[in-house]
Order: structure tokens, then sequence, then C-alpha cells
């Protein structure tokens, strides 16, 4: 757990970053800080590896004074990825990624080891291990980045805007590797961004800064989404919050009702068309969003979203106002 | 031509190897003093500019009148080599100090600040990273003073200590033409063969440079 107590740092000459902040970072979550330009939000990140000291307050890594400690040896135990990945230009991808654990006094050949089954980890093949920094596209010198920052097996990462600098397709592929990451490492994540969404998708915990570095508001996904503060936060997380919040809901508990002669099946039971011709544009399973449901049923032709099971086979039926009543009731409920 | 050279092969080696030491002496010395230097304008930025302005004046100092002033100053023979040294390690650091805190201030900002997060140590982080990513622009810079080092050790000739400098002042003396075109042949080659060398130098210590876009 990472504990921001009554932290406080004001720049030379008077301008206040980080004000009065206290606020954990739960062990094994990913807790992303966001918020417009001017929040603080990078100064917090780099004063849990003292890359900035506060100007009061603390913050403790699993209770422990981030102050007390040598900040070469404190960053050698905290992964850290920045926006363009920050790589070394005179060095392979292998020798980048192999930093930390040689700091650390690792051999050479061990080190490289390691870091030859960290490029597979983040989805490179071992051919990129001998190329530099310049020979490889942004996607995936950010993925080098990240192997980079993993090399030593730490248990905190700090991640700067990772994926800023990437265009929004290869961003989307870096955000599901990060998450299948993440699953399985479980590492306690500190990250910043500017993107609300990003933070939405990506984040076990947000933090929410307004200008000045003042905590707005902090609390999982859906809370910010179905309950936000203040206008500000309401604000922030943009105006159809209410349908982002349904992507955090599965369809488990959403009644269908019983197929129809209207709906064409194969003879495995697997939904082909309508009656008449029109598609069915898409099925769910109970273990999809309402997000997805919601979509189906507004974009079917008919205004009934199907359901399927495990193998494709049809096995329910969601007509558009049920729907709305199934959100209404959801909504009473909270 | 031939008789010249069949005739005075011996006093050319001589003044070619002279002109080698005189020149490339001051190279290494000035390069080793060059770096610490350039590194505290660096370190400290308050500093750099006070040391570009220090670097471009010793610089524009004319060569004679520091090979004739020097003996003056340090106390040596005015035949002495060892003013042809000093004066030449002068001017190499007056080049490469400044070229060694460009090259530094050249990278990138955050190729330093993730090797803090990652936990190197200020020193570690000089010798690892930032001069070896400084090294293209650094070695630009030696073989501008290499260069200019050979074609300085020739004036030299003026004060007695010249290497082929003094080839020169022998054909200048004799009204004789030979000495002079063996002089510059064997100059020139000399600053295109230790060009060519910090060159094949300079690919071999950083292979990374020839995928860089638009870098040096």
């Amino acid at each position: 757990m990472i504990t921001f107590d009554d932290v406080v740092k004001v720049y030379p000459g008077g301008s206040t970053a980080v004000d009065h902040l206290s606020l954990e970072l739960p062990t094994g979550k990913t807790t992303v800080f966001v918020g417009p330009s001017g929040c603080g939000k990078t100064t917090s990140l780099r004063m849990i590896n003292r890359m900035i000291n506060p100007t009061s307050g603390r913050i403790l890594i699993d209770g422990q004074d981030v102050a007390g400690q040598d900040d070469a040896l404190l960053r050698r135990k905290i992964g850290y990825v920045i926006q363009h990945a920050g790589l070394f230009p005179h060095r392979t991808v292998l020798d980048n990624v192999a930093t930390v654990p040689m700091l650390l006094g690792k051999s050479r050949k061990e080190a490289r080891t390691a870091a030859l089954g960290l490029l597979e980890r983040v989805g490179l093949s071992a051919e990129f291990a001998s190329r530099y920094p310049a020979q490889l596209s942004g996607g995936q010198q950010q993925r080098v980045g990240v192997a980079r920052a993993l090399a030593a097996d730490p248990p905190v990462m700090l991640m700067d805007e990772p994926f800023s600098a990437v265009d929004p397709v290869v961003r989307e592929g870096l955000h599901r590797e990060f998450l299948r990451l993440q699953k399985d490492l479980g590492k306690t994540i500190a990250m910043v961004t500017h993107d609300i969404d990003e933070a939405i998708k990506l984040g076990d915990v947000v933090v929410i800064l307004r200008q000045g570095g003042k905590l707005a508001q902090i609390g999982t996904p859906q809370e910010l989404l179905d309950h936000p503060a203040d206008e500000f936060v309401a604000e922030f997380v943009g105006r159809d919050r209410g349908l982002r919040s349904l992507s955090f809901d599965t369809a488990a508990g959403l009644p269908v009702r019983p197929l129809t002669a209207d709906l064409l099946l194969d003879e495995a039971g697997r939904p082909v068309s309508w009656g008449d011709g029109e598609p069915t544009g898409g099925t769910f399973t109970v273990e999809d969003s309402l997000r997805l449901v919601t979509d189906l049923a507004i974009t079917s032709p008919v205004g009934i979203a199907v359901r399927v099971d495990a193998n494709g086979k049809a096995d329910g039926l969601v007509p558009h106002h049920d729907l709305v009543d199934h959100l209404a009731e959801r909504r009473a409920a909270k | 031509m031939s008789t010249y050279l069949s005739n005075n092969w011996e006093t050319i080696l001589t003044a070619l190897r002279q002109h080698v030491w005189l020149a490339l002496v001051p190279v290494v010395i000035g390069f080793v003093l060059a770096l610490p230097i350039g590194y505290l304008g660096v370190r400290f930025p308050w500093l750099y500019h006070p040391l570009v302005n220090t670097c471009g004046v010793l610089y524009s100092i004319p060569s004679l009148a520091l090979f004739v002033f020097l003996p003056v100053l340090l106390g040596t023979k005015i035949l002495s080599p060892l003013n042809i040294v000093v004066a030449l390690t002068i001017y190499t650091v007056a080049l490469l100090a400044r070229t060694v805190a460009d090259g530094l201030r050249s990278v990138d900002a955050l190729v330093v600040q993730s090797a803090t997060a990652m936990g190197y140590r200020r020193l570690r982080r000089l010798i690892d990273v930032e001069l070896p990513v400084a090294l293209p622009v650094i070695l630009a810079g030696l073989r501008v003073a290499t260069v200019s080092n050979i074609s300085l050790v020739s004036v030299g000739a003026l004060i007695g200590v010249g290497g082929l400098g003094q080839l020169f002042t022998r054909g200048f003396q004799l009204f004789y033409t030979q000495p002079i075109i063996v002089g510059i042949v064997l100059s020139v080659a000399l600053a295109g063969i230790c060009d060519l060398a910090i060159v094949g130098l300079q690919r071999l210590v950083t292979p990374w440079t020839r995928y860089q876009r638009g870098a040096a």
C-alpha cells in the first residue's frame, strides 16, 4: 500500500502543485491519477520515488517513509514507465530491459536471460532483442518500456502517461495487454493520465484532482460515474457517464423473454437473422456488459437484443423496453 | 621530385613523425581535460555561458602569438616542443570542452529522467548513459580538433619546431617548391587518415546512430 499523508508540494516561486493530499493506493491494484493540466498529478507520482520531494507531509510505501531511504536504492525497487518510453538509444532492446537487474548487481548474462523472458511477456518476439530503440515503432518502444520497468520484478510501478504518445488503435492494444499483464502480476500501480476514459478503463481506483493539486474525488470508476461528488467531477467524467457506467455491470441480472419464431436459427440453434431478413446485429452472453446489451438493442433493426449461451446457441431475447425497465430498477437500487 | 624524395626521406620521415606527435599528443591530453570541464558546464548551468565564451576567446588567440608567448609564461626554451604541445592542448580544450558540454546537453531529457528513475546515481548515469549518448556529438568535435591541430603544427615551424612545417620554411628559404609540395601532401594525407580513423572509431562505438532518423 502506498500512503499519501497530508502531502503538500509548493514549487519555488510559490505555485502549489499538490495541496494537502491524503489518500491510499491499495496493494496489487491500479490507481490512476487524472485531472486537467496543472492539477499536480505528475508531481504526485514523482514524489513516490523521490524524483520530487514534498514540501511537507509524508509518503509511505507499506508503512515505510520514502524520505528516509536512499533515492537510488528506493528507485531500483520501483518500476517506472514514461511517455515516449525514454529508452536508452545507445542500447539494444535486450540491454535496455536488463538495465535495472544489472544495477542491482546481476551478471550481464543473467540479466539478459531474464530480459528475453520479459520481452515475450509484453508481446515482443526474440527477434527484437538485438534491435535499437530507433528501429521500433512507438507502440513497440512502449512495450519495451514496460518490460524494462518490470525487469527487476518490483512490487510497485509508476506509469507517467504511458500510452499517450501512441495512436488510438495501438493504444487500444496496449490497454488490453496492460490489463492482461496486471491480472497476472498484481503490481501496486500508480498511473497518471489526462484521459478520463483511460483512467476508467484501466483503474481499479481513480483519483480525480483539480487545479491547484486538490483532491476532487477518489473511488472506483463506477462510483465516480454513478455518484460524482460535485459539478467538477461530473463534468470531468463526461456527459455520457450514465452510459459508460453500464460497462461495469454484466447482463447476468437482466431478465430475458423466450425465443420467438421470428428469429431464424441454424441446426445448432445459433441465430441467423430475423424472419424478414433483417440481421440480428450481434449477440451477447451473460458475461457481457449492460452497455453492450444497450448498444445491441439500440442498433438492432427490430429493437431486440439476442442473448446466446457459451456455445453461441440463442437462449433469450431482450426487447429495448425491457432493458429500459431494468435500467430504471438498477437506478433505484443504487 | 624522386631525387628530392630519395635524398631527403630521412628528414621527411623525422618531420612527419614529429608532426604526428605534436598534433596528436595535445588531442589526447586536451580530450581528457575537456571531459570534466565540459561536464561542469552542464552540471552547473550558470557555468555554461562563461565556459563557451572563454573557449571562444582562447580559440581566437593567434597560434603564432601563443607559440611565442608561452615560453615567457612557462619558462620553457623558445625551441622546446613543449610550447607547441601546450598551445595545441589549449586549442583542443577550447574546442572540445564546449563540444562535450553541448553533447551532454543534447541528451534527451526523458532519457536522463528515466535513467534517474531507474536508480542510476549521478556518476554512473554520466558514464553509462549520458556520455555514450553524447558520443556522436563529442566525436564530431574530436574530428575538428584533430584536423585543426594537424594544420596548426606547421605554424610552429616559424619558431623552429613544426614537424612538416619545417619543409615549408626550408622550401621558402631555398626558393625550392618540392619540399613545400611534399609537406602539403603529407599533412593533408595525415589529416585525412586521422579523420577517417575517428569516423571508423565512431562507427564502431556508436552502431546505434545508423538507425537514428535525422540525427547525427
